[in-house]
């Protein structure tokens, strides 16, 4: 791993409290704007290498601008009263379909994207936008444990290790979102979009008998906290864990193997986007095999170009923190929007695990 | 020449920039939410007002009645250790030579200077495991352990140093509040002693009164208004925090704040989020409906 630059991901880092985030895209007056083309990009922090915007504005003469949200929640309340003026917008798969379902995406323009063919076949037959009529693909991956080698010893192979091992009491942290009922439902051998009460019941009551154990549910900062030593085993996504893993060679992650959730970014054009034609060629930049593998190798998570893969070097295709096995993706899953009701399900059964 | 109380003209006028802010930033969104609180959920985005009181319903389900009831009694423990702590800070300051008092002063609301999410994060800094007051213990311990080495008591501190969990427990939570809040029970608490007549206090001492009596049973009645105002500051903002619950917080230290955050946000949930809202808000009027009622008693004795 030497050769991987060093620096610190923060992709979905703890901002989202209100501190980095609070940019404002500043808008320029019409006429200044038609003569200067330009487009506004709305991403996660730290989620692009260094070098793409410059290279895209030299290439196309168009003037980016560039503003940073840290969670889904966030992106969503801010289009939720209308566009305040995004072109290109990142959600995660679920929050896709929610935004689709509440008209705040503009249909893609598939003529307009000549290196849309680099994504791979799987990729494009998306469960939450079947024709790619909205999305495509920005970067994906995975949710399992991440962990201290030195402590745990022997890979936590199994979410039990979290759930209901005692060896490691006080010293596990699991996250205060949706995820936790998420893994607590693949331990129990469910399905992570279940909509049955009593499956969710059982993940609670699983949750619930943990807690005693759990040293904290982290507003998505487990890594800091496994950093920092304040515990030993995490529930996180993995380029989290990555980041961190950069720091310190001690640390490591896991997708256990009853299976975890699979996740997508997209990038989406808003509904209402001032700059549409601008939105198509930064997208198809960003489709641009070269320029994908670049922005892969920087932030270090797995990309669904499949021309780009071709790019990357040995060391991160066979990480499997990075690119799990073929064994592993298979028992990964998707988490589905399955309307406001199936929502509130799960937001309660969040609450009364923490409520406990 | 004509005061200017006399003149409602110039009172409209002085009064309208405020009146106006209010109105705008504050009773209108306030208005907004609150008919939120009576809709119903059409969409991802969409809410028909119904008029329906399903989300009060839903908002006083035991489930989240506990929650308000582990915020109630959070916040109340944190408000009176507040005043523990702020009263006699706030007693020295008034008694403070005059070239010291505005230092002191500055001091109280010197934490202003930096955000209360900055501050939250260096609490986390201070009690962590690796963090600074553990740190100190341990330089202790190694001190500790290196004095009894002589006398071959080295072991009786253990092994090595253990440090301690301060983090992500309901006592960091009130700690964190305490802590961010202090400023609003010490200045209310000052403000009202300051005005204290201090001849009562020697008339008390003079008359034979102990230091103890004096203060207990003549400075402390005297400062009420200040205690009440300090206990409203702290109390209220205690009610429905999130932040630091979020931050310092453990497994059981999930507060209603951070369930109606999260309808706003994660959830996707408004009209359930603006009930709890107002819950809380009308728990609020409640407090100052007796606060009024305490000031109005007192005023009829006095």
């Amino acid at each position: 791993m030497s050769k991987l630059p060093s620096r610190v991901f923060t992709r979905r880092r703890l901002v989202q409290s209100g501190v980095a985030v609070a940019a404002v895209v500043p808008f320029l007056p019409k006429s200044l704007a038609a003569q200067q083309r330009q487009v506004v990009i709305y991403n996660w922090d730290s989620y692009i290498d260094p070098g793409s915007i410059p290279d895209f504005e030299r290439q196309t003469g168009i003037r980016v601008r560039y503003d940073l949200f840290a969670s889904n929640a966030e992106l969503f309340g801010r289009l939720r009263a209308g566009n305040p003026g995004y072109d290109v917008i990142f959600p995660t798969n679920d929050w896709v379909a929610r935004m689709i379902a509440a008209d705040m995406l503009a249909p893609l323009d598939h003529g307009r994207l000549s290196n849309l063919g680099n994504i791979g076949a799987k990729f494009m037959d998306a469960p939450h936008d079947p024709e790619r009529a909205f999305s495509v693909p920005y970067f994906w991956g995975t949710t399992g444990i991440g962990y201290r080698k030195s402590v745990v010893g022997q890979t936590p192979e199994s979410w039990s290790t979290l759930f209901t091992d005692p060896t490691h009491a006080g010293r596990i942290a699991l996250l205060n979102s949706d995820d936790t009922i998420y893994a607590a439902l693949k331990y129990l051998g469910y399905s992570l979009n279940t909509t049955n009460q009593s499956e969710l019941d059982e993940a609670v009551e699983l949750l619930i008998a943990a807690k005693p154990r759990i040293r904290t549910f982290a507003p998505d900062n487990g890594e800091d906290l496994l950093l920092a030593g304040e515990v030993d085993l995490c529930l996180e996504y993995n380029g989290d864990i990555l980041q961190v893993m950069e720091e310190d060679d001690d640390l490591s992650y896991v997708v256990p193997q009853e299976g975890g959730l699979l996740w997508e970014d997209d990038m989406c054009i808003a509904r209402g986007a001032p700059n549409v034609e601008e939105a198509h060629e930064f997208i198809d930049y960003i489709l641009d095999a070269e320029n994908a593998a670049r922005i892969a190798e920087y932030i270090l998570y797995p990309t669904p170009n499949e021309a780009a893969l071709a790019l990357l070097p040995e060391e991160i295709l066979n990480n499997p923190a990075i690119y799990p096995s073929e064994a592993t993706m298979a028992k990964l899953e998707y988490a589905r929007y399955q309307g406001e009701d199936v929502a509130k399900m799960y937001d309660d059964a969040l609450t009364r695990v923490l409520a406990a | 020449m004509q005061s200017w109380r006399e003149s409602p003209g110039v009172v409209v006028v002085l009064l309208a920039p405020a009146v106006l802010w209010l109105l705008l930033f504050f009773l209108i969104p306030l208005g907004f939410i609150w008919v939120i609180s009576f809709g119903e959920r059409a969409g991802p985005v969409a809410i028909d007002i119904t008029w329906t009181l399903a989300n009060y319903r839903d908002a006083i389900d035991p489930l989240y009645l506990g929650l308000f009831t582990r915020s109630l009694r959070i916040a109340a423990i944190s408000t009176v250790i507040a005043l523990v702590i702020a009263f006699p800070v706030a007693f020295a300051i008034t008694f403070a030579s005059p070239r010291l008092k505005p230092i002191l002063l500055l001091l109280v609301i010197l934490p202003f200077f930096t955000n209360m999410l900055i501050r939250t994060y260096a609490m986390i800094a201070v009690l962590r495991r690796n963090g600074y007051v553990n740190f100190s213990l341990e330089q202790l311990w190694e001190a500790g352990a290196f004095a009894l080495q002589p006398f071959g008591l080295a072991g009786m501190l253990g092994e090595r140093f253990v440090p301690l969990d301060l983090l992500y427990n309901n006592t960091a939570v009130v700690f964190g509040i305490v802590y961010v809040y202090l400023p609003f029970m010490v200045l209310p608490l000052y403000a009202s002693l300051e005005r204290l007549d201090r001849s009562l206090l020697e008339a008390s001492l003079d008359l034979g009164a102990s230091q103890f009596r004096t203060f207990f049973f003549v400075t402390v009645p005297l400062a009420v208004p200040g205690i009440v105002s300090g206990i409203m500051l702290v109390f209220i903002p205690a009610m429905g925090t999130f932040l630091i619950s979020d931050l310092l917080g453990g497994p059981s230290s999930q507060l209603i704040g951070n369930v109606i955050e999260r309808q706003f946000k994660a959830a996707n949930n408004w009209p359930l989020g603006a009930a709890m809202s107002f819950l809380l808000l009308y728990l609020t009027f409640v407090l100052l409906v007796l606060r009024a009622w305490f000031e109005k008693r007192d005023r009829g004795r006095g």
